[in-house]
């Protein structure tokens, strides 16, 4: 096996030019379990630990953020609470602490699992993705990124240099069920944005079909549904209607995490309940301007 | 003067009986310099690899290992026509093949072994190997197995040994059944029907309990070093080396002394190490190539390389008078040993016996079946055969406690057994077995706080679901249960599981030493704290060096039932008190000791011995001085029992019984079917606590086990094939998943054991499944008769 380690962005993408099957490895959370037990054997491991800018994020001119693909979660978890609060609230729900420290938003995003915990987050806040290549740097939408089962819109020569958060413009909130309190794979999971300035809706759903997923019906039911120039609590029936939504959203199997008849039940559970959490906060943050 | 007796020298040796002296081990393992069984190495050894079945059943056509042998660096590629003896093995049963030959009868079942310079070179090498096989359907449902008389055979008729005493027929592999009362004579259907008619309520159900596996962290590992003597030294992880040894012996067709057995470093067991994994195959690797042969199996290989908790069916029935007296109970109970016997017949032994629990009922009938399958095989597991029927005669008493309107604790009290109980096999409970006091220390401890008066009621890591975010506190509903147990210690039905220990005493620069030799493996259970603790106790001397475990001395059995302290703890206690016996008799010969001066007024106290009445009479460093050395070897055996007859179930067949009492709290989330378990307290007699703070370590970890098994422990097997072998899928409780535990510990000694001991291992085990499930059950109103509760079984989601 060879091993590559860059000590720049520009040597990393010319590496990743010359040996496109490479795969890039920061935190090794993911590809080092593959590794050890015999489920890949790439020729190339393309080591991206030495590219600084890589592990850096910065506030962008339109006040949104700038992630680095390799910041790991436990420093989303301290640092970019504010800027990036559904994220967090993933990160916080990651394995354990010696994986959050390790492990990155990249790493989530170059496997595409679709239990990864940071992506349902993406989808419900329209982040964008950073692709670079000796070509050029490019930008996807986590919404159009992850097109079939760990398949997504990056091409064999890119890496994921920076993911893109919009600033927040309204509560977001992220549930996941595990069948352990701590240190558990997602049997499904929920990400729920309210963006108040274009008074839209986002979701996200993770380990509930091949890719994570958006649950556009439920999104455009309740952007119509809210009142955005004076929230107040929803009819039940609103709620509920939203859960419905979510759960027919998703496209979940049977298998040794749970049923698929209970990643739907949970994900109307965490759907309504997520809502309801959102319309609170969203109420006491326009309370002081009404 | 009043009289003393011998413990009450504790006091006067540091670190004796009582005291919490530190483990040996302790600080290397949790600084990762322990160097456990996988990390052996010798300059010159192979790795082994084991080439497994992917099919649970099927016909071996052929097995063509030309290609694997072409593989550079590979120096042995082995079938079962390499076997050089016996070939097949079993701790109960010589059912198993030491490698497949003619069947398959599980998936994982190893077919070939390689060996090569490397483990990469010996996987490539499998992969090489062509088996041809002709697939055949598998036989996965135990109730089939066990009551179908057409069902297919999983072995050929006449292939497995024959035991008229546990009423074999078809894939049974045991059935015990037990009778009393009415049920002894007469037509047992009209019996029961009139039982019934006398009985004011009616409580009968179906219960499971899955397939539970022990998840020790330290995969089985070992390394086998061929000798000059044409024998060959086995260094492994095990839980009794001399069974091991018995086994392998016969397969390489060497006689016993050329197999000689070391422990090595232990990475835990729970049961899984009773039987073997590797232990012949490196063997077999070692003496072909003539090198040091290592086999360590990785995580997913270790959940088909040993045996499971029997998963278990039951159908149970209780029928009670108005005032909650139990009137009759009867129950199947259907466990599943998957492709071979290991541990299954003892399993059938304890589940009938102790089907019933620690209740007074006049009439019982219990049918206890143990079945061969195509489903992974089940064997020995902390607290086995008890566990899974705890679970459902907990189950029915919760819900008769409901028909009939009785607090579940007050019920219980009500049918407790106590010293001189009799329990359904007749034998008699002749040993404390303060029950009803348990019950009601357990339901008085004090409880944890009401959510609502937590300093921050909203805080995600005191809820069901923890910073996963499920909840800020709807749905949440708090439920508390109970549970009790009875279990048996060391083994039963007329086993003379012995224990032997040699103890040297001796001056070492100018201080006296004793040396404890056993055979008992250390598993991390304590054991080898203990032994330390005795002989200081016992002979007074501060310095003690544990040797290794090895089969240079007698057999210590098994580290498993609860047994060690009892057992080993008893043979280093006996082989102590021989060495002291001599070592007064050569003071005396020596003049040390007055010739009028009794044996009673001495004792050996602080590295002296001293007289009650004369005070310090020679110190045993000049006692010893010449070079002297004392050495005494000792088996002790605990008291004879008996095998169940094979008709009514009766026997004494238990040498010691013991007790644990939980009370669990619990939060639900209903909606979504989580669990958080706020806490898990238990009350629990031990006779008599040697070490209290490796006592409490065991009833922690027994409790933890069991909330294992009642709320997420369960290794999913469809159609004979596991869908979780991995600590990703197969999910054991982590610390935010184990809550503040209050333990109360009693001491009513056993007469008949040494210093009053009881087994304190296994007991938790067995009350904290039904005391966490019992909670849930409280907190949501379901039924729950499957442990482990899953999510969609709270949510009413049917699997």
């Amino acid at each position: 096996m060879r091993f590559l380690s860059p000590s720049t962005l520009q040597e990393a993408l010319e590496a990743k030019a010359e040996h496109p099957d490479a795969v890039p490895i920061t935190g090794g959370t993911d590809v080092m379990v593959e590794l050890n037990f015999d489920k890949r054997r790439p020729d190339t491991l393309l080591d991206l630990t030495r590219i600084a800018e890589l592990s850096r994020w910065e506030t962008t001119d339109d006040g949104g953020t700038r992630l680095g693909a390799a910041v790991p979660y436990s420093r989303i978890i301290t640092e970019l609470s504010a800027p990036a609060p559904g994220l967090a609230k993933a990160s916080r729900t990651v394995a354990s602490p010696q994986i959050r420290n390790r492990g990155t938003v990249g790493g989530n995003l170059g496997g595409a699992s679709p239990a990864g915990d940071a992506l349902p987050p993406l989808l419900a806040t329209d982040a964008v993705i950073e692709l670079a290549s000796t070509r050029g740097t490019r930008r996807v939408k986590a919404r159009d990124y992850f097109l079939s089962f760990r398949t997504t819109a990056r091409r064999d020569d890119e890496l994921i240099t920076a993911i893109r958060l919009p600033a927040p413009t309204g509560p977001q909130h992220f549930a996941k069920i595990g069948t352990r309190n701590a240190m558990v794979i997602a049997v499904t999971s929920f990400a729920l944005a309210l963006n108040t300035e274009e008074r839209t809706v986002g979701t996200g759903i993770g380990s509930a079909g091949p890719t994570p997923l958006r649950a556009e019906a439920a999104e455009d039911f309740l952007a119509q549904e809210i009142d955005w120039d004076a929230p107040g609590p929803l009819p039940e029936a609103t709620v509920r209607r939203f859960g419905e939504l979510v759960a027919a959203a998703a496209r979940p199997i049977d298998d040794q995490r749970g049923s698929a008849a209970y990643r739907r039940h949970a994900l109307s559970v965490m759907a309504r309940r997520t809502l309801t959490w959102s319309i609170t906060d969203y109420r006491k943050e326009a309370a002081p301007c009404a | 003067m009043s009289a003393t007796t011998v413990t009450d020298l504790t006091s006067t040796t540091r670190d004796g009986i009582g005291a919490s002296p530190l483990r040996p081990d302790g600080t290397l393992k949790v600084t990762g310099e322990f160097a456990y069984s996988s990390d052996m190495w010798m300059e010159d050894m192979l790795w082994g690899a084991t080439l497994r079945s992917p099919h649970p059943h099927a016909e071996i056509l052929a097995i063509d290992i030309t290609e694997a042998l072409k593989v550079p660096g590979v120096e042995a590629v082995l079938t079962h026509e390499d076997v050089p003896g016996r070939k097949r093995y079993g701790l109960e049963f010589e059912d198993q093949p030491v490698l497949a030959y003619g069947k398959v009868r599980y998936k994982g079942e190893p077919v070939a072994i390689v060996a090569a310079d490397h483990p990469e070179t010996a996987r490539r090498a499998m992969e090489r190997i062509r088996v041809d096989y002709r697939v055949l359907e598998p036989i996965t449902d135990s109730r089939r197995a066990a009551l179908d008389p057409h069902c297919p055979l999983v072995h050929e008729p006449g292939s497995i040994p024959d035991h008229p005493e546990y009423n074999q027929r078809g894939n049974r592999l045991r059935h015990q059944p037990i009778r009393t009362g009415d049920f002894t004579q007469g037509d047992p259907d009209a019996a029961l029907e009139a039982l019934r008619a006398r009985a004011d309520v009616i409580v009968a159900d179906e219960y499971e309990v899955g397939m539970q596996d022990q998840a020790f962290l330290g995969p089985e590992s070992g390394m086998a070093v061929p000798a000059e003597d044409g024998g060959v030294d086995l260094y492994v992880a095990t839980q009794w080396i001399h069974v091991d040894q018995r086994q392998i012996a016969p397969a390489l067709d060497l006689p016993q002394d050329k197999v000689r057995v070391t422990l090595a470093g232990v990475g835990g067991a729970f049961g899984a190490r009773e039987d073997l994994s590797m232990q012949i195959h490196a063997c077999m690797l070692a003496l072909h190539t003539g090198k040091p042969v290592k086999i360590v199996y990785n995580r997913e290989e270790s959940f088909y390389g040993h045996v499971h908790r029997h998963p278990a069916k039951m159908r149970y029935e209780h029928g009670a008078l108005a005032d909650g007296t139990l009137l009759y109970a009867t129950a199947e109970v259907i466990v599943d040993g998957g492709a071979y016997a290991s541990a299954t017949p003892a399993v059938v032994g304890v589940a009938s016996s102790l089907g019933l629990g620690p209740y007074e009922i006049p009439h019982a009938r219990v049918d206890a079946y143990g079945v061969y399958t195509n489903n992974p095989p089940c064997g020995a597991m902390r607290g086995f055969g008890a566990v899974q029927a705890c679970f459902a005669y907990e189950s029915q008493m919760d819900r008769l406690a409901r028909e009939l309107g009785m607090h579940p604790v007050d019920l219980r009290i009500k049918n407790s057994m106590s010293q001189g109980s009799r329990i359904i096999t007749g034998q008699e409970v002749d040993m404390p077995l303060p029950m009803a006091e348990m019950l009601a220390r357990a339901k008085d401890l004090p409880l944890p706080p009401d959510r609502d008066t937590l300093p921050d009621p909203a805080d995600l890591r005191t809820l069901p679901g923890g910073v996963a975010g499920t909840t800020h506190g709807e749905g949440v509903v708090r439920g508390i249960g109970y549970g009790v147990g009875l279990k048996n210690l060391c083994f039963s039905e007329g086993f003379d599981d012995y224990s032997t220990a040699r103890v040297r005493l001796e001056v070492v620069n100018g201080e006296p030493v004793a040396l404890v030799h056993t055979a008992a493996a250390e598993v991390g259970q304590g054991l080898v704290t203990v032994k330390g603790q005795i002989a200081r106790t016992e002979l007074g001397v501060e310095k003690v060096v544990i040797a290794p475990s090895d089969t240079n001395v007698g057999s210590a059995g098994s580290s498993s039932a609860s047994r060690q302290t009892y057992m080993t703890g008893g043979a280093v206690r006996t082989a102590c008190l021989a060495v002291r016996e001599e070592v007064y008799a050569l003071a005396r010969e020596r003049g040390h000791v007055p010739a009028a001066l009794d044996e009673e007024d001495l004792t050996l106290t602080g590295g002296k011995i001293v007289s009650r009445t004369l005070g310090a009479l020679v110190s045993l460093t000049d006692l010893l001085a010449d070079g002297t050395v004392v050495e005494q070897t000792r088996e002790y055996h605990h008291r004879p029992t008996e095998m169940l007859d094979p008709t009514l179930g009766q026997g004494a067949s238990h040498t010691q019984f013991g007790m644990c009492v939980h009370r669990a709290v619990v939060d639900v989330d209903v909606e979504l079917g989580l669990v958080k378990v706020i806490a898990l307290d238990a009350v629990q007699d031990v006779g008599k606590i040697m070490h209290p703070l490796q006592l409490i370590g065991q009833i922690q970890g027994g409790s933890t086990q069991g909330l294992g098994l009642a709320l997420m422990e369960e290794i999913q097997v469809g159609d004979g094939q596991i869908r979780n072998p991995s600590f990703t899928d197969y999910l054991i409780p982590t610390i935010l998943d184990t809550p503040p535990m209050r333990i109360e510990v009693l001491e009513h000694p056993d007469p008949h054991s040494p210093y009053g001991v009881r087994g304190a291992g296994e007991p938790p085990t067995l009350s904290s499944t039904p005391a966490v499930v019992a909670a849930v059950r409280a907190a949501t109103g379901k039924a729950l008769t499957h442990a482990p509760v899953r999510p969609e079984d709270i949510v009413g989601i049917t699997l």
